[in-house]
């Protein structure tokens, strides 16, 4: 089969999806195709602070300006992806109290709100801070849920016309003399076999593929170079700090913490790596952040961890620098012409930055698409809200409609933004599936109705299994909702995978009660269903005759 | 301290209140010593299926029709071979003569094949009288009936698996909604209660007992089925009487799938267990934890509980330590090491984190073996194989060396191993 459009954009993730809502936003025919599923790439696995800017006041002035910008903007547009916790940046004992008024100045030059807090006044603020914080800046940082963000961009686009290819693997790009004219896709179908490819022909094509973004290119022979630099995240099961948690010094590992609904996220590292498919996760990172951030939370040690994830940052730098430590390549992002820069017409990539300044990254392509293009219509990005965002009041109105107890109603509605209406609005019974996060049937059949069979991917959306049990008590039932609609075969293979991410996340995180509950798990699954083994038993048939025929004496 | 000033309290002391410990306890008390039962928390039976697994697959991931037949095959150092089979006859008289007739399989030595809540068959060497008619080897019609707002149990999905696993009789599954006002999702215990007192419900056609109603909703669904399978939350006292009730009521044969937690059939088992503690004598101290021990000359001379902040001892001339794995907190971990909290047992494991885990969730996982090592005469062991102590004996979940999980045989092992633990602790203690 092969099609047309005029914009092909390549990846999923939060830029993929920010452009494709502004170019169909703006009339243009856009295509978006995504190897996994949305989110697949770094997007899913980051650590959610929407940037006041305070992180790079001192170091890189322009990006903290665009932060504080995008920050203002994304509490308007996506207020239901957003929780303004608010954030601050806390000074140990020698901690340099230079550093410290240079990140106040520097935030004011930068139009940064801040406070100064005496450490008395920061652990009024947050009383688990440790004792001998000496002081504090405030500054408007906020969690963000990615997935959602992502997601409504995605919607967005949709609704203005795009069309969204998920599991379509770019394999190749057309090439016509010097110029880029579309790509050749294999689809993936739902049970992961590959179908024959597609090819799209496009007037231009973004490539949107953050870490990847090197392999697209050297599908033309242009060469990017992208330094991928993987970063580890470590999940608590309690929401430990109400607010986010930097640490006030000139660059470091493991310094921030982010609540995140009832949870907190311990973050980052940051390791350069060759391949952003193949990620060595090691168990020193996650270990010394939680010392680290010990210090300056000292309930974190020993608290109980649910799982720990890695995700790789799309690090760019100019050809002519040659920076050796990750953490002094530059957090900005990149538009690279390959007309221009390599005399290859049709290709634009985007490289670097971060999801806080994803829609300004999306707006700048945008803009630069449309003038090759010839097309002329303005960004509208900033000023119409995402889907779901709308009308507060609807949440009032859902709880009481639909008898629900509030926690689950305002969970509910935060998820599903305007969605939560016609979700919930069912006449059956609407039992919840996963209790941890409190995650209904109707829920998560309508995640399935968007996402096929792909249980991950209504994970992503729903947080189910999500929460303290790791799926332990819910996984099986997530899976039997597709069941009548597919076959016993793919029940069961679904539920393999969620069952083997799950176990992915957690295993590094495996000692104290996370490993008690790693045990519970097993018990029920491979010892109370028998789960692990009938997989090769069906294979055979059993020999039914050789075992227990029954006993009278019962009747 | 001077241990000779402290009476004694009992011949012998068991620590945890398991399957295992419970199984010692009664061990030793038949052995003619008295007998301190001290237990922190609910044991996990709790959350255990209630089935009493000996051995269900050789390590090789074979299914086993014969569990006796197969422990003649398995490695020297397995359990099984060390404390030999004559402990695992032993255990399982107990285990009979304990739960009566609420439990089958003891009329033959092969397993038993049995439906599970997650659609696939088990095998299992025990199982209560209230799931005896699910058999799966069974040919005769099923209809398994679930509940709208149970969802850990979806009966169509259920009935679709089983028969793609080659279940002989033909099956099929309805969802219907439970009778009453208790939701079987949140009020789990109210719905099995109105089970057992047969509560009164209000149904479109007047109020009526709720064993009825059920009858009622489940019977338009039967057609040719000769057994019907539901959740296991068929009451919790009178059980027996309202399968009788809906056997009666139905014509047909009712029969439960065990669930997960919290299990009801394992609840029934608890309470058969506490009855038999109590008839054997066994003094029993539940809801304080184990914290410290005396030691001299390599034998542990008393153990204290933490009753509210202050330290109680009981001395005793045996000791046993019951007090399960991972999930009933007879092993404890942290970052680095792991350990068994209440006398300090060595537990071997690799000192690397990265090895106490493998890639693939769905095989055996070395953190699923970890516990303590014993001889064969169940003393806990040091790293050079000596025995810790002289008079402290280990049982149940607390050992290591295999993944139960895997191999089906979690409750055997406890069951084989309280009562050979138990029995020599109450001959020592004489
Ligand atoms: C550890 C860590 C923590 C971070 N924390 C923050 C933070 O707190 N705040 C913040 O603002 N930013 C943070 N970032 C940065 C931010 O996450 C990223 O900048 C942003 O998510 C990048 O999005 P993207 O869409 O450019 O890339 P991605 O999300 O990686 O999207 C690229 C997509 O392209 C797809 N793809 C690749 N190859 C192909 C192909 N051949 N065909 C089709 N599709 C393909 C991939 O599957 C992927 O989904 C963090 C990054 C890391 C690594
Ligand atoms: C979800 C689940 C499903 C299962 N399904 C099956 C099945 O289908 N078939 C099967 O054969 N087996 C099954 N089992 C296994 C079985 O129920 C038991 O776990 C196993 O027999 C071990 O029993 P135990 O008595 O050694 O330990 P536990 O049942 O764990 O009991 C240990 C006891 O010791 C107490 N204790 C711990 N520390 C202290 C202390 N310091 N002081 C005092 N008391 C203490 C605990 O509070 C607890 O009461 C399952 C287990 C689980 C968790």
């Amino acid at each position: 089969m092969d099609t047309k459009t005029e914009v092909l954009v390549i990846g999923g993730g939060s830029t993929g999806c920010g452009i494709a809502r502004d170019l169909a936003m703006r009339g243009v025919a856009v295509t978006l195709v995504e190897r996994g599923t949305l989110t697949d790439g770094t997007t899913g696995r980051m650590h959610g602070l929407l940037h006041s800017g305070g992180r790079y006041a001192v170091s890189d002035q322009e990006s903290a300006a665009e932060c504080i910008t995008e920050n203002r903007i994304l509490r308007e547009i996506a207020h239901h992806c957003v929780e303004p916790t608010g954030g601050l940046f806390v000074s140990k004992p020698g901690d340099s109290e230079e550093y410290f008024e240079r990140k106040l100045s520097g935030c004011a030059a930068c139009d940064i709100p801040t406070e100064r807090l005496s450490g008395e006044q920061a652990r009024a603020v947050e009383p688990y801070l440790a004792h001998d914080v000496e002081r504090a800046i405030r500054v408007p940082d906020a969690a963000i849920d990615p997935f959602r963000l992502c997601v409504a961009n995605a919607a967005a686009a949709r609704e203005h016309g795009a069309r969204i290819e998920t599991h379509a693997e770019v394999t190749d790009l057309l090439l016509d003399g010097d110029r880029v004219v579309g790509v050749e896709l294999a689809h993936e179908n739902d049970t992961g076999q590959s179908v024959p490819t597609e090819r799209i022909e496009a007037e231009h094509v973004v490539n949107a593929t953050g870490a990847w973004a090197g392999q697209i290119g050297a599908m033309a022979g242009v060469d990017i170079a992208v330094r991928p630099s993987k970063g580890a995240m470590t999940v608590m099961n309690c929401r430990q700090v109400d607010t986010v948690i930097n640490r006030c010094r000139p660059k470091g590992d493991a310094d921030i913490i982010v609540p995140h609904e009832t949870a907190c996220i311990l973050g980052t590292t940051d390791v350069e790596v060759d391949d952003p498919d193949d990620v060595p996760e090691s168990q020193w990172e996650v270990e010394s952040m939680i010392e680290t951030l010990s210090e300056l939370v000292p309930i974190l040690d020993g608290a109980r961890t649910l799982r720990s994830f890695w995700g790789v940052r799309p690090l760019y730098e100019p050809p002519e620098t040659k920076t050796s430590d990750p953490t002094d390549i530059t957090r900005q992002f990149f538009l690279l012409d390959h007309a221009d820069r390599d005399g290859l017409a049709g290709l634009t990539s985007i490289v670097g930055g971060k999801l806080t300044t994803y829609r300004l990254m999306a707006e700048r392509i945008s803009d630069h698409i449309c003038e090759r293009l010839g097309v002329d219509a303005v960004c509208r990005t900033a000023d119409v809200a995402l889907p779901g965002s709308d009308n507060p009041m609807r949440l009032e109105d859902a709880m009481a409609s639909f008898d629900l107890r509030s926690p689950i109603a305002r969970r509910s509605i935060q998820r599903l933004g305007s969605r939560s209406s016609s979700v919930l609005s069912i006449d059956e019974p609407n039992p919840v599936i996963c209790s941890c996060e409190a995650v209904t049937r109707a829920e998560v059949e309508d995640a399935l109705s968007e996402v096929g069979t792909d249980l991950n991917a209504v994970r992503i959306r729903t947080r189910a299994s999500m929460g303290n049990c790791q799926g332990c008590f819910c996984a099986h039932r997530m899976a039997a909702l597709l069941h009548p609609d597919h076959t016993v075969e793919t029940v069961r293979s679904s539920l393999d995978a969620l069952y083997e991410e799950r176990w992915r996340g957690q295993r590094h995180a495996l000692w104290g009660e996370q490993l008690s509950q790693a045990m519970l798990t097993r018990f029920l699954h491979a010892t109370t269903m028998n789960r692990a083994h009938s997989q090769t038993a069906s294979s055979e048939s059993i020999a039914f005759e050789r075992f227990d025929g029954g006993d009278d004496r019962g009747d | 301290m001077g241990a000779m000033t402290v009476a004694i309290d009992a011949d012998v002391c068991v620590i945890g209140g398991g399957l295992a410990g419970m199984t010692s306890a009664i061990a030793a008390a038949e052995a003619g010593a008295s007998v301190r039962l001290l237990s922190h928390k609910k044991s996990t039976l709790r959350q255990a299926s209630g089935l009493i697994d000996l051995l269900g697959y050789t390590p090789a991931g074979e299914i086993v029709a014969d569990p006796f037949d197969a422990m003649a095959t398995l490695p020297d150092h397995h359990l099984y071979q060390r404390i030999g089979e004559q402990a695992v006859h032993d255990g399982f008289d107990l285990f009979d003569a304990v739960v009566g007739e609420s439990y089958s399989g003891d009329h033959t030595a092969a397993n038993a094949l049995v439906p599970t809540y997650g659609g696939r068959i088990k095998p299992t060497a025990r199982y209560p009288t209230m799931t005896a008619a699910g058999l799966a080897s069974d040919r005769s019609p099923v209809l398994f009936v679930g509940f709208e707002r149970l969802t850990a149990f979806d009966a169509p999905y259920v009935s679709a698996s089983l028969s793609s696993d080659g279940m002989p009789a033909p099956t099929r599954g309805v969802t219907i909604s439970a009778p009453g006002s208790h939701r079987p999702d949140t009020r789990l215990h109210r719905l099995v209660h109105a089970l057992d007192v047969n509560e009164s419900v209000s149904t479109s056609t007047g109020s009526q007992p709720i064993r009825d109603a059920l009858a009622r909703r489940i019977e338009p669904h039967l057609e040719s089925a000769q057994r019907v399978g539901l959740p296991a939350l068929l009451g919790l006292e009178n059980a027996p009487d309202v399968r009788r009730d809906l056997e009666r009521l139905l014509g047909v044969d009712v029969f439960e799938l065990p669930m997960g937690p919290p299990s009801i059939p394992g609840q029934r088992l608890e309470h058969q267990y506490l009855d038999a503690l109590d008839d054997a004598g066994v003094f029993r101290t539940t809801g304080n934890p184990v914290v410290a021990f005396d030691a001299d000359a390599g034998r542990i001379q008393r153990v204290y509980i933490d009753r509210n902040g202050s330290r109680v001892p009981y001395t005793a001339s045996q000791f046993v330590l019951a007090t399960g794995g991972l999930v009933g907190k007879g092993l404890a971990s942290d970052r680095t090491a792991l350990s068994e909290p209440v006398f300090g047992c060595h537990v071997p494991h690799p000192a690397d984190r990265a090895e106490w885990y493998g890639d693939d969730p769905h095989t055996d996982q070395p953190f699923a073996r970890f516990g303590v090592a014993v001889d064969r005469s169940l003393k806990p062991c040091d790293d050079s194989e000596t025995p810790e102590y002289d008079n402290l004996r280990a049982a149940g979940g607390v050992l290591g060396g295999t993944d139960v999980t895997m191999e089906l045989s979690a409750s055997g092992r406890s069951l084989a191993s309280g009562v050979r633990a138990g029995r020599l602790a109450g001959e020592r203690s004489n």
